[in-house]
């Protein structure tokens, strides 16, 4: 049997905290959706909905801060409950930049839409990479509710594939801009879309580092290979 | 110098300087055994917590690093606490339990002045010691006094009873009776459960001035307050030693489960 607190109300304190953040989680996850689903389809309706999305993220963050900050006064945890914690609170933060990098894919999505800039004929690898930073975040949340330190490091691994995948889209679109030049307006949108999701990549990668903190207590950020060399 | 690894219960990392060695030690109350195979050594200068739930052994332990057990017959130790530089083991029968006190001085729950006034109060162990001279008695109370964070308060009092101070100036009072004799280890056994916040945070920054200059060992049952002053801290369930290390690291990744469980108040 999984052991309990003494205190069951320290014990719905911190659930709370794991479901409300998992909830938010999901929301930025749903706000990455809609924005590339907006990229596609240029639905006004979507971009809108991308940036209403993110006033609810910003919200949550201040909520799961506050509910942070009277757990650690009241209850002042320790070993694994004050790991947990701790990870709450970076998580959020790496949350609500996600949002912030989906509220800015929508509101490029919207200005290429506006200037009535068409879609690169036949391009279709930024789909990759966003169905990667999508996959990557989403995996890293599940990671979270689990504790699963295994998931946690493949994810961490992944973060590399995903920087490659940015590298060979900026080639490409490069290539694209030589070739014709009335392309470049398009290309810029879709060379800052792909930094967002590059962006979107790190900070799952964060949150897979976060979840072996509260496993393991081990800090494993800045600990492995050469520093992002992308841009 | 060798120091041992006890069971599943490794030593602080690189220890500097270790004050005293508990090897192989066992403790019974007749035929209960209350203290079981416990091996560590507790470092030079540093504070080093013990905690642990009711009746896990850790005021029976405590009391052991000054022989108080030996009051009430049918008690009995067994291994060795050896003390450093001198290698002198406490609990070997040549040793005098005195003398031992006289080297482990000890702070209890409820601070224990003596119906004297303060200076009598901090000069008793020295007069035991047979110093009669004014001016030495005098100086060593100021001293004390001052070592305790006392002094400022007492100063202009010294000849009043001890009972007139408030409860968290007898409890430094009887810290200042402790550092007269100029012990190397001072034992405290939950020294701050009886005081309030602001008595408890004064004895508090008191150890923390003391820690370099004397080693501490002490029991609480509050575990901010182990996290609060120790260097070190054991904890202990059942009379066994299960897990002992830096207070950081107990305290923000401890390796046993059942440290765990203790220090976030888990049970099941």
């Amino acid at each position: 049997m999984e052991k309990v607190h003494i205190s069951s109300q320290f014990d719905a304190d911190l659930e709370a905290v794991r479901s409300r953040l998992l909830q938010m989680g999901g929301m930025v996850e749903q706000q990455l959706r809609n924005a590339m689903a907006a990229y596609i389809t240029g639905e006004r309706e979507l971009v809108e909905q991308v940036r209403s999305t993110e006033d609810s993220i910003n919200m949550m963050e201040i909520e799961l801060d506050d509910r942070c900050t009277h757990l650690i006064a009241r209850r002042q945890p320790t070993a694994g409950d004050l790991r947990l914690i701790m990870a709450v609170i970076k998580i959020t933060t790496d949350l609500e930049r996600v949002g912030d990098e989906a509220a800015k894919i929508g509101r490029i999505v919207g200005q290429m839409h506006d200037s009535g800039i068409a879609k690169l004929n036949g391009f279709s690898d930024i789909h990759v990479a966003a169905n990667m930073a999508v996959g990557m975040l989403k995996d890293a949340l599940d990671a979270f509710a689990r504790v699963d330190v295994v998931a946690a490091e493949r994810i961490i691994k992944q973060d590399r594939q995903i920087d490659n995948e940015f590298r060979s889209l900026l080639r490409e679109l490069i290539t694209f801009m030589m070739e014709d030049p009335r392309t470049i307006s398009t290309a810029l949108g879709v060379v800052w879309i792909a930094k967002a999701l590059e962006r979107v990549g790190d900070h799952a990668k964060n949150i897979a580092e976060y979840v072996v903190f509260v496993a393991e207590g081990t800090d494993v950020r800045h600990s492995g290979g050469p520093a992002d060399t992308a841009l | 110098m060798v120091i041992p690894m006890p069971n599943a219960t490794p030593q602080p990392a690189q220890a500097s300087s270790i004050k005293a060695e508990i090897r192989d030690f066992n403790f019974f109350y007749g035929n209960f055994q209350a203290l079981k195979n416990i091996n560590m050594g507790i470092e030079e200068g540093k504070v080093t917590a013990l905690i642990g739930p009711s009746g896990c052994g850790k005021s029976t332990y405590l009391r052991c690093f000054n022989r108080m057990h030996d009051l009430y017959p049918g008690n009995r130790y067994e291994g060795q606490i050896v003390f450093y530089p001198d290698n002198t083991n406490l609990l070997a029968a040549d040793v005098d339990p005195i003398e031992v006190r006289m080297r482990v001085g000890m702070v209890f729950q409820k601070p224990n002045p003596f119906p004297k006034s303060i200076f009598e109060n901090v000069a008793y162990g020295l007069r035991v010691r047979g110093e009669s001279r004014r001016s030495v008695l005098e100086e060593k109370v100021e001293q004390a006094l001052h070592g305790a964070a006392l002094w400022n308060e007492a100063k202009d009092r010294l000849h009043e009873p001890a009972y007139n101070l408030s409860g968290g100036q007898q409890q430094r009072l009887c810290i200042a009776r402790c550092l007269a004799t100029d012990p190397e280890m001072i034992l405290f056994d939950e020294p701050t459960s009886a005081l309030d916040p602001i008595a408890t945070a004064s004895i508090e920054e008191l150890i923390d001035t003391l820690r370099g200059k004397v080693t501490i060992l002490i029991v609480t049952h509050s575990m901010q307050q182990a996290a609060r002053v120790s260097d070190f801290t054991a904890y202990m369930y059942l009379g066994e030693m299960i897990e002992y290390g830096k207070t950081d690291d107990i305290f923000v990744k401890p390796r046993d489960k059942r440290t765990e469980d203790y220090i976030t108040g888990k049970f099941g």
